[in-house]
C-alpha cells in the first residue's frame, strides 16, 4: 500500500525523523484553519496525490496567509493530476532551503536485499537523475540482518559524497528513516527531498512510504491508513469478501484459481477478443485454491455487479481443487443468485475429478452456462459472447 | 536424476498437524514421497497415521517430534517443508537451517517481505537452499512430491519446469502429460523468493535427465530478463518460455505479492522481448507454448 505524503510525514514524526509542521485539510476552511494552526506565516499547500509530478501540475503552491491558504486549497482540491483526483491538501509550514538531497531505501529484489540510495543534488525526479547523473546517486547494499546502523549510514553519506560538516548529522537521519523502513515493514522509503535548511538542519520536507500488505498482521494501525475515498467501489466489496479482484476496464468477466493462471486467462481472452471486435477482460479475479460455493457465489456476484460485463469466463484448473466442487459451487451460486444472474457465463475446467465437474454442470443445463473443452476456447466462446 | 529432489529424499513436514500439513501430507505420501516426520513441539512423541495411499486401506505412522533438530537426528530428513502460518514462517525457517536442513520448501502465502530477506540472507550464509515462499513446492514424478503441485497431473518425463506460478504449472504439466518431466518447480510469486528462475536453469542444464526447459514467468522485476541473459549465456539445452500478464494494469498487485508493474519496469512485453533475444521462443498462450515443448521433443 501506497501511502500520501501526509501520513509519510506521520511516520516519520513517530520515528524521529526531522519534519516541519503538516496538517491535511480536505475543505479550504479546513485549511485556512492549518495554516493559522501553523502560525499564520508562509506555508507550502500541497495536493495528496499518490502520484509524482504534482508540481508541475499545479497541485504546490506557496501562500503567505491563512486566506490565501484557503484560496489555494480551494484551487488544489478536486484538480485531476493524472488521473487521480486530489480529495486532500496538506498545509506543510516552509522552510528556507540552503541545499535539497535524496535519499530511498528499497527492497532489491534481485540480490535478495535492500539497496539505500543517496544524492547530494535532490529535488528532480528519481529515475531522470538515475539516468542523467548516475555517478550522483550512491546505491549501497544493505544487508537485511544488519539494516542501516551507524556504520552503514555513515558509508551511505560518504558514498553519496556528503560534506563533512553535513555528513553527521544527515546519517543520524538515514539510521532513523531505517527505522521507519523496518519498524514498519515499508518496502520502500524515499525522501525528495531531504533538505538542509539555513539554519543548519536536516529535515524530509517530502516523504514516500510503501508498506508491505503482507505484515499488517502486526501493524494493526495501518488498516487506518488504507485510502477508502478512492478505491474503486467493487474493488472495496470484493476486498471485504476476501476476494483478490482488480477492476480492468474490458467486457468479459473473468474468474479464476491461482494469480498465474487468472493474469494468462485475461491475456488469452485479450488475445481472442482480436478476432472479436477487440473485446477485453473486465477484471482480474483470483478465488484461490478453495472454491467453495459460497466462495464463487462472491466472486460471480462481484463480476455481475459490474455494468460493464457482457459475458463471464470461469476457467478453472483443478490442482487441489477438485472439478466437481467447483461445478456444484457454480451451480449453487447459480441458484443464490438467482434473477441477479443475467450474463452468459463460460465454463471451462480441467484437472482433478473433471469428468464429474463436467457432468454436473451439463445435468444442471443452466440456461446461462455454456462449457468449453480448452483454456482457448472458452476465452474465445466469452470474447464472442461479449461482442454479441 | 531430476533437480533438487530425488528419491532420496527424506522429507519432514513443518506444520504437519495443522490442516494444510495433514491434508498435503497425505496426499505427499500418496504420490510417493518418503515422508519421515512432523514437527510440534506440543504434540512431540505422538505420531499420526496417514494412508499409504495404494487403495488398500492400509495405515503409515508418521512420528511428530519436539524440533527440526530432533527430527533430523532420528529420521536422516534432508528437507523440510514448511506449512506454518506466515507469523511463525521465520522463526520455522530459521530452525530447519540450524538443524542443518540442507533443502527447506515454503509453501506458506503471506510471509512480510521482511522476514523473507532476513531468513533468506541466514539461510544463504549456511548453504542451505529455500524453495518459496508462497510457491506449490516441486515434484520429480515417479521419485518424490513435495508440496501441493498435484501428483497426478503428469509422469516422469524429459522437461524441466520452471514458474512462478503454481496453477499456470499445473496447466502447462496437464497441457504437456504424455511428454513428461524430470522435475517441476514453483519457486513462488513473491518479490523475495529463495531460489531462482536462474537457480533452476543451471540445475536442468546439469541434469542429464533433463532435455528441454519450460520457463513461465510474469510480470513484477526482473528475474525473467536477468534468466534470458543467463540463458544467452550458459544454456545449452533448448528453453520454451511463457510470460503471463500482458493485460496487468501499471501499478495494480496481480493476487502474488510480486506481481506488479511498477512505472515502465515489470512488464510482461519486456520480458518476452528480453527471452526472445536470448534464443528463446516465447509462446502467447500456454498451449502455443506446450505445442513449441512439443515440436521440439516430437
Amino acid at each position: 500500500m501506497d501511502l500520501f505524503e501526509y501520513q509519510a510525514r506521520d511516520i516519520f514524526e513517530k520515528h524521529g525523523v526531522p519534519v516541519l509542521g503538516g496538517i491535511v485539510a480536505s475543505t479550504p476552511e479546513e485549511a485556512r484553519a492549518g495554516a493559522q494552526a501553523l502560525g499564520g506565516g508562509t506555508v507550502v499547500v500541497k495536493a495528496q496525490v499518490k502520484v509524482g509530478g504534482r508540481g508541475k501540475a499545479g497541485g504546490v503552491k506557496l501562500a503567505h496567509t491563512p486566506d490565501e491558504a484557503a484560496e489555494k486549497a480551494s484551487e488544489i482540491l478536486g484538480m485531476d493530476i493524472k488521473g487521480h483526483t486530489v480529495h486532500q491538501v496538506m498545509i506543510a509550514a516552509g522552510a528556507k532551503i540552503a541545499q535539497e538531497y535524496y535519499f530511498s531505501v528499497v527492497l532489491d529484489r534481485s540480490e535478495r536485499r535492500y539497496l539505500a540510495m543517496a544524492s547530494v543534488e535532490g529535488g528532480m525526479e528519481i529515475e531522470q537523475l538515475a539516468v542523467e547523473r548516475p555517478d550522483a546517486l550512491a546505491r549501497v547494499a544493505v544487508d537485511p540482518l544488519v539494516g542501516i546502523d551507524a556504520a552503514k549510514a555513515a558509508e551511505i553519506a560518504a558514498a553519496a559524497g556528503f560534506a563533512p560538516d553535513v555528513a553527521g548529522p544527515i546519517a543520524q537521519v538515514f539510521v532513523k528513516l531505517w527505522d521507519v523502513y523496518k519498524g514498519e515493514d515499508a518496502t520502500l522509503v524515499e525522501v525528495n527531498p531531504l533538505v538542509r535548511t539555513e539554519d543548519g538542519s536536516i529535515v524530509a520536507l517530502d516523504g514516500k512510504i510503501t508498506l508491505d500488505g503482507n505484515a499488517d498482521f502486526r501493524h494493526r494501525d495501518h488498516a487506518d491508513l488504507e485510502d477508502a475515498a478512492s478505491a474503486d467501489p467493487l474493488e472495496a466489496r470484493a476486498k471485504a469478501k476476501g476476494l483478490n479482484y482488480v477492476k480492468l476496464d474490458g467486457t468479459v468477466g473473468v474468474i479464476g484459481n491461482g494469480a498465474g493462471l487468472v493474469m494468462s486467462t485475461l491475456d488469452v481472452v485479450a488475445l481472442a477478443g482480436q478476432l472479436h471486435g477487440g473485446v477485453k477482460p473486465a477484471n482480474f479475479l483470483d478465488i484461490g485454491g478453495g472454491a467453495s460455493a459460497e466462495v464463487m457465489a462472491n466472486g460471480l456476484d462481484i463480476i455481475l455487479s459490474d455494468p460493464q460485463v457482457k459475458s463471464v469466463f470461469v476457467n478453472v484448473f483443478g490442482g487441489i481443487t477438485a472439478c466437481d466442487e467447483v461445478a456444484n459451487g457454480i451451480v449453487a451460486a447459480l441458484e443464490i443468485l438467482g434473477d441477479h444472474a443475467t450474463k452468459p457465463l463460460v465454463v471451462r475446467l480441467d484437472g482433478n475429478n473433471v469428468v464429474e465437474g463436467r457432468a454436473i454442470l451439463a445435468a444442471a443445463a443452466h440456461p446461462l452456462v455454456t462449457l468449453a473443452d480448452t483454456m482457448d476456447g472458452g476465452a474465445a466462446k466469452a470474447a464472442q459472447l461479449a461482442n454479441a | 536424476m531430476a533437480i533438487f529432489l530425488t528419491a532420496a529424499s527424506r522429507v519432514i513436514v513443518q506444520g504437519m498437524t495443522g490442516t494444510e500439513g495433514m491434508k498435503h501430507t497425505t496426499r505427499m505420501l500418496a504420490g510417493g514421497t518418503t515422508v519421515v516426520g512432523g514437527v510440534n513441539p506440543r504434540k512431540a512423541g505422538t505420531t499420526v497415521e496417514f494412508p499409504v495411499g495404494d487403495g488398500t486401506g492400509d495405515t503409515i505412522a508418521i512420528p511428530v517430534y519436539g524440533s527440526v533438530a530432533d527430527a533430523v537426528a532420528t529420521s536422516g530428513a534432508n528437507v523440510s517443508v514448511v506449512f506454518v502460518p506466515p507469523a511463525f514462517t521465520k522463526a520455522a525457517v530459521i530452525e530447519a537451517v540450524d538443524a542443518g536442513v540442507p533443502l527447506v520448501v515454503i509453501i506458506t502465502e503471506g510471509v512480510p517481505v521482511k522476514d523473507t530477506a532476513e531468513f533468506f540472507t541466514y539461510a544463504q550464509a549456511r548453504g542451505v537452499r529455500l524453495i518459496g515462499p508462497n510457491c506449490p513446492g516441486l515434484i520429480s514424478p515417479g521419485k518424490s512430491n513435495v508440496g501441493i503441485i498435484p501428483a497426478d497431473i503428469a509422469g516422469a518425463g524429459k522437461i524441466g519446469l520452471v514458474s512462478k506460478s503454481g496453477t499456470l504449472t499445473y496447466q502447462m504439466m496437464y497441457e504437456l502429460r504424455d511428454l513428461g518431466f524430470s522435475t517441476a518447480i514453483g519457486i513462488g510469486g513473491d518479490p523475495i523468493i529463495g531460489t531462482t528462475h536462474i537457480d533452476a536453469l543451471e540445475a536442468f542444464e546439469a541434469d542429464p535427465d533433463t532435455e528441454v526447459i519450460v520457463l513461465i514467468g510474469e510480470i513484477g522485476g526482473d528475474a525473467e530478463e536477468r534468466a534470458a541473459a543467463y540463458i544467452a549465456e550458459h544454456v545449452t539445452k533448448p528453453v520454451v518460455g511463457y510470460v503471463a500478464g500482458f493485460t496487468a494494469p501499471e501499478g495494480k498487485t496481480m493476487g502474488h505479492a510480486g506481481a506488479i508493474v511498477s512505472g515502465s519496469s515489470g512488464t510482461a512485453q519486456a520480458k518476452k522481448e528480453a527471452l526472445e533475444a536470448a534464443g528463446v521462443k516465447v509462446g502467447n498462450t500456454p498451449s502455443e507454448t506446450a505445442d513449441l515443448i512439443r515440436a521440439i521433443l516430437t
